[in-house]
This record gives C-alpha cells, sequence and structure tokens, in this order.
C-alpha cells in the first residue's frame, strides 16, 4: 500500500484558473468507465419490462428521436423508476463519501447521522399507530414527507447536538450513533406492540423500494441533488488537504471548520433527498465510498466515482430484482444483497494481491 | 568504578521490569480499586433489587426466604420461592453474565480495530443469529424461542468465523480495516437475506421482531449454565490477550518489534470476541450499543490500558444491563420494556451527554 502511495505522489498537478487538481489517468478513466456502465444500465433498465425495447430505441427515445409508442412507454412509465434509482444512488454514494471523509472512519455513514433512524421511526409510528394525529398526517401529507421530516429532523438534531465550537469528526459521529440507537429503539418497540399486519407493511418501508415513483416525486429530488451537489463541488476542492488533519489543513489556508459543517449539513440533506424519493435505503451510502475508493485506488473516498457506484448499484439491483429474481423483492434488499459481497470480494483480492 | 547510573541501565537491560508506575502513584491505584470495589457493590445491590422488583414486589425477607428456605405447606410461600427460583434469579443472573460478556466484548472489539464506533456486532454475529434464527423458523417452523437459541449461536459464530476468515486470507491476517469491513460486507448481506425471509414469511417476521428487541426474560438455567461456561471461556481467552492489545494499539511494527505474535493474538482476540458477543446474543437477542458505550466509558474512567479497561468494562455492562432490565420491569406495568431497548433508550442520551462534554478520547 505504502509504495503504491509513494508512487502516486509523482502524479503531476494540473490547475485550471481557480480550481487545481491533481491528474490521475487510473481514476479519471475508471470514473469514465463507471459513467459509462451507469448509463448502459439505466438505459438497460428503462428497455427491460413487460413490453420489451431494444437499447437503440431506448438511447433515441431518450435523446427525443424515438417513436410515439416508445415515447409513451419510456417517459410516462419506466423514467421516473430508472431517474429515481439514479438519483437516490448518486446521492446516496456522495453523502457516504462525504461522511467518511469527514469522520476519517470507513464504518461512517449518513445512516449512523440519524437520517435513517429518525425517518424510520417516524414511518413505522405513522403506519403502527392507527387513528388521530397519525392518520391525519399520513392523509396530508403522505407517508413519505412525514418520514423525511422525521429524518431530517433527527439529522439536524444530531448535527446541532454535535456542534461545540465547530462540528468534530469523533464527537460527530459517537452522538450519531447514541441517536440512531435511541430511533433504533424506539422503532423496534413500535414494532413489538403493534399488530403483525401493520410489522410487514412498516418492513417493506424500512429496507427502501422504487416502486411508484411519479414525475413530480423525481423533479424535486432532482432539483434539490443538483442544488446540494453544486454546493458539493465547490466545497470539495478543500477536501483533499482536510484528509492530512485540522493543523495541515489550517496552514494551507483551508477554512476546516466552515468546509467540514458545509459538508455535512450536504451529506445530511443529500441522505434525506434519498430518504424522500425511495425510502431508507440501507448500506448504499456505507458501501459505495468503500467500493469506489478500491476501484480508482483513490486514498480517501471520491466523490464522483462513489456517486457513480452508488447508482450503478442501485439501478442495477433494481434491474436484478425485477428480472432474474423468482420472487419481488425491494431494491435494498437485492442492493444489500450485491453491495456486501462486492465489498468483501475487493477486500479479499487487495489482500492476495500484496502477498 | 562505573557511575552509579550505569548501573541502573544494565540493570533495565538484563530483563528486569522496569517500575512504570512512580511510587507516588498509589493514590491512582487505590482509587482504581475502590471503583472496581463501588462496580462490585452496585451490581450486588441491583442484584438483589433484581430479585426484589416485579410485577409482584417482594419484600426483603421474602427474597431471603425464597432463595433458601425449603418448600413447606404454605401456599404463599411455595408462589414466592416459585417467583424467585424460575423467573427473577435467572433472569438476574442472565443479565449479569450477558452484561459481562458484552461490556468486555466492545472493549476488546474497539481495541483489535482501533475503531470507536466498533460495537459487539460488528464482527457478523448480530445478524448471523437473525438470520439462523429467521432461516430454521422458515425451514423447521420453530416457534419457541427456546428451541433457536443454539441455532442463534451457531448462526453468530459461524458468521463470526466466515469474517475472520475472509479477512485473513492473503496477507491480511486480520488487518483491523480489513476486519471491520469484511463484518461490515458480511453484515450487509445476512441482513438482506434475513429480511428477505421476514419479508416472505410472516411467522419468522413475528419472531424477528421479538429476538431484535432483546431481552434477559425468560430463559432457564439449562440454556444459562452452557452459554455462562462459553462466556467464560470467552473471557479466560480475552483476557490472556490484554497486554498484547496494549502493545498492539501502538501499532503493528512497534508491536512485533516488541514481540507480539500479532497473528496469534488477534485470532485469540477475535475468537474471544465472537465467544462472548455470540453467547449473550444468542441467549438474549441482539443489545445493541451496550458494549460501545461501556467501552468508552471504561476507558474515560481507566484510561487506555487494557488491563485496566476491561474488568472495568465487564462490570458496568453488568451493572447497566441489570439497572436498564429492572428499569424495564417497572415503566411499563403490568407490561415490560425489553431489555435491549431500555438500554439504548437511558443509556444512549446519557453517553451522548458525556460525549458533548468531551469527555472521550480515541480508541
Amino acid at each position: 500500500m505504502s509504495e503504491t502511495a509513494a508512487k502516486r505522489t509523482a502524479a503531476p498537478g494540473v490547475r485550471l484558473g481557480f480550481a487545481s487538481f491533481v491528474w490521475r489517468p487510473w481514476m479519471v478513466s475508471v470514473t469514465l468507465l463507471l459513467a459509462a456502465a451507469t448509463f448502459l444500465v439505466f438505459c438497460l433498465s428503462i428497455g427491460v419490462g413487460d413490453f420489451p425495447i431494444g437499447l437503440p430505441q431506448v438511447v433515441a427515445t431518450i435523446f427525443g428521436r424515438g417513436e410515439r409508442v416508445d415515447e409513451f412507454v419510456i417517459m410516462d412509465l419506466r423514467m421516473p423508476r430508472a431517474l429515481a434509482g439514479l438519483i437516490v444512488g448518486i446521492a446516496l454514494g456522495v453523502s457516504g463519501a462525504i461522511t467518511q471523509s469527514i469522520a476519517r472512519n470507513p464504518l461512517a455513514s449518513p445512516d449512523i447521522l440519524g437520517i435513517t433512524g429518525g425517518a424510520s421511526a417516524m414511518a413505522v409510528f405513522l403506519v403502527t399507530v392507527s387513528g388521530g394525529v397519525a392518520a391525519a398526517i399520513v392523509g396530508s401529507v403522505g407517508l413519505s414527507a412525514a418520514a423525511l421530516a422525521g429524518g431530517l429532523g433527527t439529522g439536524l438534531l444530531v448535527y446541532f447536538l454535535a456542534w461545540r465550537r465547530g462540528i468534530e469528526g469523533l464527537r460527530l459521529i459517537l452522538i450519531g450513533v447514541s441517536v440512531s440507537a435511541v430511533m433504533e429503539a424506539i422503532t423496534v418497540w413500535l414494532l413489538v406492540t403493534a399488530d403483525i399486519r401493520d410489522v410487514a407493511r412498516s418492513q417493506a418501508w424500512l429496507i427502501g423500494s422504487l416502486d411508484n415513483r411519479s414525475w413530480g416525486e423525481v423533479w424535486t429530488a432532482l432539483w434539490c441533488t443538483l442544488a446540494l451537489m453544486a454546493i458539493v463541488a465547490y466545497a470539495a476542492f478543500h477536501l483533499g488537504p482536510m484528509h492530512f488533519g485540522d493543523e495541515v489543513a489550517a496552514g494551507l489556508g483551508v477554512p476546516y471548520a466552515r468546509v467540514r459543517a458545509v459538508l455535512l449539513l450536504c451529506a445530511v440533506l443529500l441522505a434525506g433527498v434519498a430518504v424522500s424519493a425511495a425510502g431508507p435505503v440501507p448500506f448504499v451510502a456505507l458501501v459505495a465510498p468503500q467500493v469506489a475508493l478500491r476501484l480508482t485506488r483513490c486514498p480517501a473516498p471520491p466523490l464522483v466515482a462513489s456517486g457513480l457506484v452508488g447508482a450503478l448499484l442501485l439501478i442495477g439491483a433494481d434491474l436484478v430484482a425485477r428480472t432474474a429474481l423468482p420472487i419481488s423483492l425491494p431494491v435494498g434488499v437485492v442492493t444489500a444483497a450485491i453491495g456486501g459481497p462486492f465489498l468483501v470480494y475487493l477486500l479479499v483480492r487487495a489482500n492476495l494481491k500484496k502477498s | 568504578m562505573f557511575p552509579r547510573w550505569i548501573n541502573g541501565i544494565t540493570f533495565v537491560g538484563m530483563g528486569t521490569t522496569v517500575k512504570t508506575r512512580p511510587t507516588s502513584g498509589t493514590p491512582a491505584r487505590v482509587r482504581r480499586l475502590a471503583g472496581l470495589a463501588t462496580l462490585v457493590g452496585v451490581l450486588m445491590v441491583a442484584g438483589v433489587a433484581s430479585v426484589a422488583v416485579g410485577a409482584r414486589a417482594l419484600s426483603p425477607a421474602e427474597v431471603w426466604h425464597g432463595l433458601f428456605a425449603e418448600p413447606g405447606p404454605d401456599q404463599r410461600l411455595t408462589e414466592i420461592t416459585l417467583i424467585v427460583q424460575t423467573v427473577r434469579v435467572p433472569r438476574t443472573v442472565l443479565a449479569i453474565v450477558a452484561g459481562v460478556a458484552l461490556g468486555v466484548g466492545g472493549a476488546l472489539v474497539q481495541g483489535y480495530t482501533r475503531n470507536p464506533i466498533a460495537d459487539t456486532g460488528l464482527l457478523g454475529v448480530n445478524s448471523g443469529a437473525s438470520f439462523a434464527v429467521v432461516s430454521v423458523i422458515l425451514l423447521f417452523g420453530l416457534a419457541n424461542p427456546y428451541q433457536y437459541i443454539w441455532f442463534a449461536f451457531l448462526g453468530a459464530a459461524a458468521a463470526g468465523v466466515v469474517v475472520f476468515g475472509l479477512s485473513s486470507i492473503g496477507r491480511g491476517a486480520g488487518n483491523p480495516l480489513t476486519l471491520v469491513l469484511a463484518g461490515q460486507g458480511v453484515t450487509v448481506f445476512l441482513a438482506a437475506m434475513t429480511t428477505a425471509v421476514a419479508l416472505s414469511d410472516q411467522a419468522s417476521l413475528n419472531a424477528l421482531r421479538f429476538w431484535n428487541a432483546g431481552s434477559v426474560a425468560g430463559v432457564g438455567f439449562d440454556v444459562i449454565w452452557p452459554v455462562t461456561a462459553f462466556v467464560v471461556a470467552g473471557l479466560a481467552l480475552a483476557l490472556t490477550t490484554l497486554p498484547a492489545i496494549n502493545l498492539l494499539n501502538l501499532g503493528d511494527d512497534v508491536a512485533r518489534g516488541l514481540g507480539v505474535n500479532i497473528a496469534l493474538s488477534r485470532t485469540v482476540g477475535i475468537v474471544a470476541i465472537t465467544l462472548l458477543a455470540g453467547a449473550a446474543t444468542a441467549a438474549c437477542g441482539p443489545i445493541a450499543f451496550l458494549g460501545l458505550m461501556v467501552a468508552h466509558i471504561a476507558r474515560y474512567l481507566t484510561g487506555p490500558d487494557y488491563r485496566r479497561l476491561v474488568p472495568y468494562a465487564g462490570l458496568l455492562g453488568a451493572a447497566i444491563m441489570l439497572i436498564c432490565d429492572i428499569v424495564g420491569r417497572v415503566v411499563t406495568r403490568p407490561g415490560e420494556l425489553p431489555t435491549g431497548i431500555v438500554v439504548a433508550l437511558l443509556g444512549a442520551p446519557f453517553f451522548a451527554a458525556l460525549v458533548w462534554r468531551g469527555k472521550f478520547k480515541k480508541a
């Protein structure tokens, strides 16, 4: 590991106006490959279904040159689902990469910043507690929106509880783990006391799903993600020096406290967007950055590649869930079933290579 | 011939232990022993309270009678003896055994992975146990928790072995980062499989939700004794590796230079963690957060030396588990709040407050 790291320091730096970065051919080509693969799987996912459409037609239709009937099936029926998968995957991957970079801990993910726990507790509460306030809330704003409010509320609670003259990595994740533990305990307690039919409905929601997405939801998620990504892209130029610790970052002129606060807030909000679009899909945010890091051979989780791996994982899992499996499973289950072993495979391969 | 100080150096070089603790440091030692004694005292008081408190509250005299009296003709006293000996005492013993196991397991897992958010479930133990539970319910239709406890233990142990095996392939030899990530990968996979089974089979889902809550109630001595045996074996292994953990935390190179057999000590440590966490999880279900919390509090109380930290972690784990179990019996009378839920609901805010006040350092 240290040998390759030493070799890489010889990589040339590139400066374009105000922005500078290190030119890493391997990383760039892997990222481009990932982007191409994501687009391919995205098109495949649109083409597969009860009314199969060939890949060329799908591509043509996406660029506005398709036939009427294809256009209807693709744009009105299949696009929202595929786009939701793309957005959720990218949001979760980037959010996970930010969290792991800042916490400098591969176990960190937005899951432990409280988003998932809060959203799950809120959703299970609304599903299991029948009547009265709960029914009124679900009736007026819908389950997803209410769960999102719960998740964002919890995420911001963690953020402000961890705030003490700035955000510090260890304090943030320990407080995040604590708050998540409370939320999980509440969820489990609600499930234990609930009726078994409500438990089954909650369980289906808890694992995350891409079924029945509408264009309205997808547009909201898309604009939120784009806005947040713009902020992340601007702040991310400071992320490199911050891997060396606060003192070095400060010495290099990085306003580390502000950058960390902004980036973490973006991570929390990105995870919130993902929860609103697909429910709490677990593990993508945890696994995607680690997979991307090993594929691109970067020293720290790369943001773009993490987002692409997240999207690839999610759309691919959705495709597998719809085509290859005999029973229909929510995308969250398949994502985890593919993502976990793939991470292990990468680890084992790296260990074998070193010897 | 030689100045006096050179004699001193040769002396050290010949292998006599250097006195690391200055003689003026005895108060620290006294304080540590006093702390341990206090914890043992708290544990004993909580133990007695645990026998006395419950749906039917017992007076100290009744507790005494229930523990030691011979069965007599008196209907009321027989009933008390029955409550004490078949309900209260087993769950008290189990809470203590599981608490010690999870506390020590949590401290060890943080020591071996050098990760401050490592918990006893990290090596796949909890997810392995859950998957085993839903699988045997689906395959054999077992309905009684009694029947699947040992399957849960097997599942936990198998997951631990798989994680350690995968992370040791090649030159990894249980490298902390590889271990943590392999644990996550296997956990993710098993959790997905568990959910898949639970979504397709309602009986499994029903069992899973109660299993996930984590409780020390309703387990008899026929299960508790074997569990205790596994925990004792785990503790014995754990104690032998404590000096090595201290050295490993200086970094692998330093540890190797000081003569630690890294692969051996990691293997022993992981086996110990799997035994401790697996046995506790099999008997009570997954008790999340206890190990993590206890490891940090113990480190705050004793400093980073694992030889001192681990006994504290064990006693703290037992005390917290026992107190949370008592609280769970009292707060929602006549029902009960499962122990695992109380641990998180009470422990996490307390822990978060300590974190916020800046009490904890890196593992």
